[in-house]
């Protein structure tokens, strides 16, 4: 099929960027949304013009490098996948494209499609971990975990750090991703220890860095590769209010 | 400490508690209006004179006010910290899928509180004696009021959008309180659309029976 883009092009950080849109023909429903980009890309250099620079690793949906917004939705049109899940099946031939990077005052563009999300990094430094050594693999039931935890704390778990949370909240904010940290952690034994320090300190820390303020319209649930759930953003504010 | 007060939970916290005592008092506003519907003017005035005059009402009005004001000012502090988060927005748009009525509360907001001053105007400043009229016989004041065509269409569109304000407003309060329940959630969301529909339409029921029957 023959497809055109529109595609954010920004040289760096302080490039005001613009749209180019470039016309790529035989293009197969059978590539993925980034091998398209990739078969764009060749075609740039044969034409010796700028690459786009776009963010990818793992290109199986688990690592949460890649993260595009395609046609005014974070990771295109198809529900629960990541940029790189997305299959060039869900669009139709003469379709046009619009491509933009994540737009947030805490994930500041590097260039064309890139975000500098160090902000999550910085999240995770803060308050999302233990603060002891797991060591070895204890025995399964020396510790009881209620399954219903387990499973609440596992959902929240597959949280891959991709920021589509932040990029389609209108608000830009970050409570979906600090409520999965919080929740994963809160809800087992070994993280219940420091959980009152640590939902102080994420909280301070994410509002440092520039997110926006939570209010409840569930696009960031709705957007979600890995499903995570509303739920943890109100386990967020019920942990922190019991951490006062 | 006063990082946790200015932090965005604490924020919102704030605002869904004063939220919630707002939506208390709509009920009992309505309760009194609706004698307006009766042809005698005494039941309305009187009740007027006590939500004027008994000293517990008096208490109960000051904390009203606060949490207008309260509500008022940490709705528009996260508003302007939301809008500061994204300064560049998607030239794309966003056609994520979202609580539809979440995304005006600030304008539907703003509107309610335009109603509020010129309700304010109409009675409650001379209630306080900041403006002159008859603060004894509101029943008049009203339907002079209701009698004016633009007046009545302007108190309408209000509701409506109070209404738009009011769905979201519920669910999002008990969300942002950490209330949300596998059996409670669903059930709060049920009576929030009726929340939202029936008392804005008690409120356009009056000036709209009064015009069609009176």
């Amino acid at each position: 099929m023959n497809i055109t883009l529109k595609i954010w092009r920004q040289k760096n950080k302080e490039d005001k960027g613009k749209f180019v849109t470039y016309k790529l023909n035989n293009v197969s429903t059978e590539m993925t949304f980034l091998e398209m980009l990739d078969y764009l890309n060749e075609k740039l250099i044969k034409e010796d013009q700028d690459p786009v620079a776009f963010d990818s690793d793992c290109r199986e949906g688990i690592c949460g490098s890649c993260g595009l917004y395609i046609n005014g939705r974070p990771n295109g049109p198809q529900k629960s996948v990541t940029t790189c899940q997305l299959s060039m099946s869900v669009f139709k031939d003469g379709d046009t494209i619009t491509v933009e990077p994540w737009r947030s005052k805490a994930f500041p563009v590097i260039k064309d499609l890139v975000v500098d999300r160090t902000a999550f990094d910085k999240l995770i430094e803060a308050g999302g971990y233990i603060s002891v050594n797991t060591g070895a693999a204890p025995e399964a039931n020396s510790i009881p975990v209620k399954k219903h935890n387990a499973d609440r704390a596992f959902e929240a778990g597959v949280c891959i750090g991709c920021g589509t949370c932040v990029a389609a909240c209108k608000n830009a904010s970050a409570m979906l991703f600090v409520s999965a940290k919080i929740s994963q952690l809160a809800l087992l034994p070994q993280g219940r220890v420091e959980a009152k320090e640590r939902v102080r300190i994420l909280v301070e820390k994410m509002d440092e860095l520039g997110f926006g303020n939570c209010s409840n319209t569930g696009s960031c649930e709705a957007e979600c590769p890995k499903d995570i759930k509303l739920v943890n953003i109100a386990r967020l504010n019920r942990e922190y209010y019991k951490a006062y | 400490m006063n990082k946790v007060i200015a932090s965005s939970v604490s924020k919102k916290f704030v605002m869904a508690l004063a939220g919630l005592f707002l939506l208390t008092f709509l009920p009992v506003h309505l309760g009194i209006n609706l004698m307006l519907l009766k042809a005698d003017p005494e039941p309305f005035n009187s009740a007027a004179h006590f939500m004027a005059t008994f000293p517990l009402i008096k208490v109960v009005e000051i904390i009203l006010i606060l949490a207008f004001l309260v509500h008022i000012f940490t709705g528009i502090v996260v508003q302007i910290q939301n809008w500061l988060a994204r300064p560049l927005r998607y030239r794309s748009g966003n056609k994520s899928e979202t609580s539809f009525f979440s995304r005006f509360m600030i304008w539907t907001g703003g509107a309610i509180f335009i109603f509020l001053i010129i309700h304010f105007t109409n009675f409650y400043f001379i209630k306080l004696g900041f403006i002159e009229g008859d603060a004894e016989d509101f029943y008049s004041v009203a339907y002079q009021l209701f009698a004016i065509p633009g007046y009545n269409i302007f108190y309408w569109i209000c509701f409506i959008v109070l209404g738009f304000h009011l769905y979201h407003a519920f669910t999002s309060a008990f969300q942002t309180l950490g209330l949300n329940h596998r059996i409670w959630t669903p059930i709060v969301n049920f009576i929030a659309v009726f929340y939202a529909i029936l008392i804005p339409a008690g409120f356009v029921s009056i000036p709209l029976i009064i015009w069609l029957f009176k």
